[in-house]
């Protein structure tokens, strides 16, 4: 353990500049107008936006599902495996995160295309073309297909903790494999469980690559709608800002959802 | 004492990764019988548990429960329950919970649950930590809870597996009386697995001798010790002198250069054979007085006992007596008929 603690001031410092400064920003222009009044209408006129808002919250939230149910069994028998093996099958997980994230992305651009090759291979066989590109559904397999190992890391480290003799002891008192699942599995793994929904939810509600990418017009997210703010036509940093902070009211509220569900009391569940 | 067969392992083969670990094992348990499997690490003591658990699913052979096969039942089906080996206890529950896990499976109502919990707490003597989390609990309080854990179950057969194997000395002799008690006040079966002869001979009603995926021998405990049937189980249960002999004829043994009664038969003529004799069996005489006259290389005192070495003939006996020679003396040696113990040559 380092007992220095001034070791930890380079960090403070940069916290400081970096993080509490610009909040600070972001909540002095979402309550002032243009002219550095304060304004309550920057918040109030988000309003027209909640559709997006919903969007937002609904897409992020099916894919985080999506991933979860995905990465679940995944995480558990890359969890069973050999040690060896487990560490080519984790490499074998995260090779895709050492690709660049936008080209990524374009990659599914292409394949989803209306003359893109899934749609060519579907021609093949008599269907189609399907509409792909430019869909909610686009988003969300971006999503999955982006942050799935965001969740089936933190997952599979809750897992490993999990030795097989308490599967054997659930199983020898009389537990199949549904309870062995919901009595001693998911409870043991629920502070991984929590790690990846935040993971995979945070980063997808406030996306704006995938969805401008893969979603067209018509699926923008909070965080297209923000960056329009900041960069593109609408600019206005005041309504910028207040978008943002009302964004980062959803996730700490999501985070701290999950996060008690993560350390539950174990003693209390009587 | 002949209690009907409870649980019947037939001719079971186990193989892991084509290494054969249990090659034609036969088994019958008796209902309500303490019966201890004793034998070396790694010699597939565990396995043959985990076949009866239903944990290992032999590539062949039966496994009869009341006469009924069971061998494609999976464990949560089987009437058998285990306290394994590191307590596998659920570190998410408390020490209620963990003894209630098996019965809220079965969907029994909350009163009931209720005081088979505290009823199993108070027979393990855990009364009153019934909100402690685990994580808080000694090694023999851990122990205690995976025995509640497992007896509450009512099951028909309890599998314990080295369970005091990470006790302290004391705490462990305390256990043994204990799960000894417990497995008669409960009047069920236990099948329990160690390495510790001791442990065995003091608390089963059946031990079970195995080496290198075969059984030995079966027997009680007085059978074993006293009989063992060849060199390894003899060698295994307690100190032991082994020598090569000759069978002269019936009752008739010739060893170490001398002849001396036994009470033996059945051997062919001269047929050679091995000679089993405890050290505390042989008698410390006189050296004029001796079968056998050796000089006294080493005695070290045992505590309740003193440990001589005696050189004699090229021979190296190993003799426990409560009275100390001097290291160098010439001694005489005596055995008794009852205490020479004849073996078939063992085939490696
Ligand atoms: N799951 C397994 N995979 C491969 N080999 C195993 C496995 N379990 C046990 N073995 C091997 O089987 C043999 C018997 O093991 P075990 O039944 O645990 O012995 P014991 O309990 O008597 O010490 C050992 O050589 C052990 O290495
Ligand atoms: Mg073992």
């Amino acid at each position: 353990m380092l007992k220095n603690k001034s070791l930890a001031y380079p960090y403070l410092v940069w916290m400081a500049i970096f993080i509490a400064a610009p909040l600070l920003i972001v909540v002095y222009f979402a309550f002032t107008t243009a002219e550095g009044k304060f304004t309550l209408n920057n918040l109030t006129g988000i309003a027209p936006y909640t559709a997006v808002f919903a969007r937002s919250l609904l897409l992020a939230g099916a894919a985080t599902i999506i991933c979860l149910v995905m990465a679940y069994p995944v995480s558990y028998f890359l969890s069973r495996m050999r040690a060896n093996k487990q560490h080519i099958m984790l490499m074998l997980v995260m090779l895709p995160m050492w690709m660049n994230f936008l080209l990524r992305t374009y990659a599914w651009m292409t394949l989803l295309e209306k003359n893109g090759i899934i749609n060519k291979i579907l021609g093949f066989f008599g269907i189609g073309p399907l509409q792909m590109i430019n869909t909610a559904g686009a988003v969300i397999l971006g999503m999955v297909y982006n942050y799935l190992p965001y969740m089936i890391l933190p997952l599979y480290t809750a897992m490993v903790k999990i030795d097989d003799s308490l599967i054997e002891a659930a199983q020898d008192l009389g537990a199949g494999t549904w309870r062995t699942l919901t009595r001693v599995l998911i409870p043991m793994s629920a502070p991984g469980i929590a790690t990846g929904i935040t993971m995979v939810f945070v980063p997808s509600v406030s996306t704006f690559i995938i969805s401008r990418m893969l979603g067209g017009g018509g699926n923008m997210l909070i965080g297209d709608l923000i960056e329009l703010q900041f960069l593109g036509n609408s600019l206005n940093y005041n309504v910028g800002s207040a978008m943002s902070l009302l964004l980062m009211v959803v996730v700490l509220l999501c985070m701290s959802l999950t996060n008690t569900m993560g350390d539950e009391d174990v003693e209390g569940v009587i | 004492m002949e209690n009907p067969v409870i649980v019947s392992l037939q001719d079971i083969v186990v193989d892991f990764d084509g290494e054969p670990i249990l090659t034609g094992l036969s088994l019958d348990i008796h209902d309500k019988e303490f019966v201890t499997l004793l034998g070396p690490s790694g010699c597939g003591k565990t396995t043959t548990l985990r076949v009866i658990g239903g944990f290992v699913e032999p590539k062949s052979g039966k496994v009869l429960f009341n006469g009924k096969d069971i061998k494609s039942l999976p464990p949560y089906k089987r009437p058998v329950n285990t306290v394994f080996q590191k307590y596998a206890l659920f570190p998410h529950l408390n020490v209620y919970e963990n003894v209630a896990f098996g019965l809220r499976l079965k969907k029994m109502d909350e009163k009931e649950i209720h005081s088979r919990v505290m009823e199993m707490l108070e027979t393990v003597g855990l009364k009153g930590f019934e909100r402690r989390s685990i994580a808080k609990l000694s090694g023999g309080q851990q122990q205690r809870v995976a025995i509640a854990r497992g007896l509450a179950n009512h099951p028909k057969i309890l599998l314990l597996d080295e369970p005091l194997g990470a006790l302290d000395l004391k705490l462990r002799k305390e256990m043994q009386i204990e799960l000894k008690r417990l497995q008669q006040a409960m009047d069920i079966t236990f099948i329990y697995v160690t390495h510790d002869q001791e442990e065995a001979l003091t608390m089963s009603d059946t031990v079970v001798v195995m080496n290198k995926g075969h059984i030995q021998q079966i027997g009680t405990p007085e059978d074993i010790y006293n009989e063992p049937k060849n060199a390894f189980v003899a060698e295994f249960i307690g100190e032991s002198n082994i020598v090569d002999g000759v069978m002269r004829r019936d009752f008739m043994v010739e060893f170490a250069g001398a002849s001396f009664s036994c009470v033996d038969k059945g051997f062919a003529v001269n047929e050679i054979v091995q000679v089993v004799v405890r050290p505390e069996d042989i008698q410390v005489v006189p050296a004029i007085q001796g079968t056998l006259t050796g000089v006294v290389k080493d005695v070290i005192f045992k505590g309740v006992h003193f440990e001589m070495r005696v050189e004699q003939a090229g021979y190296e006996w190993i003799i426990h007596s409560t009275q100390a020679s001097q290291p160098g003396e010439l001694i005489g040696m005596n055995i008794g008929p009852e205490e020479i113990h004849i073996m078939r040559r063992m085939e490696e």
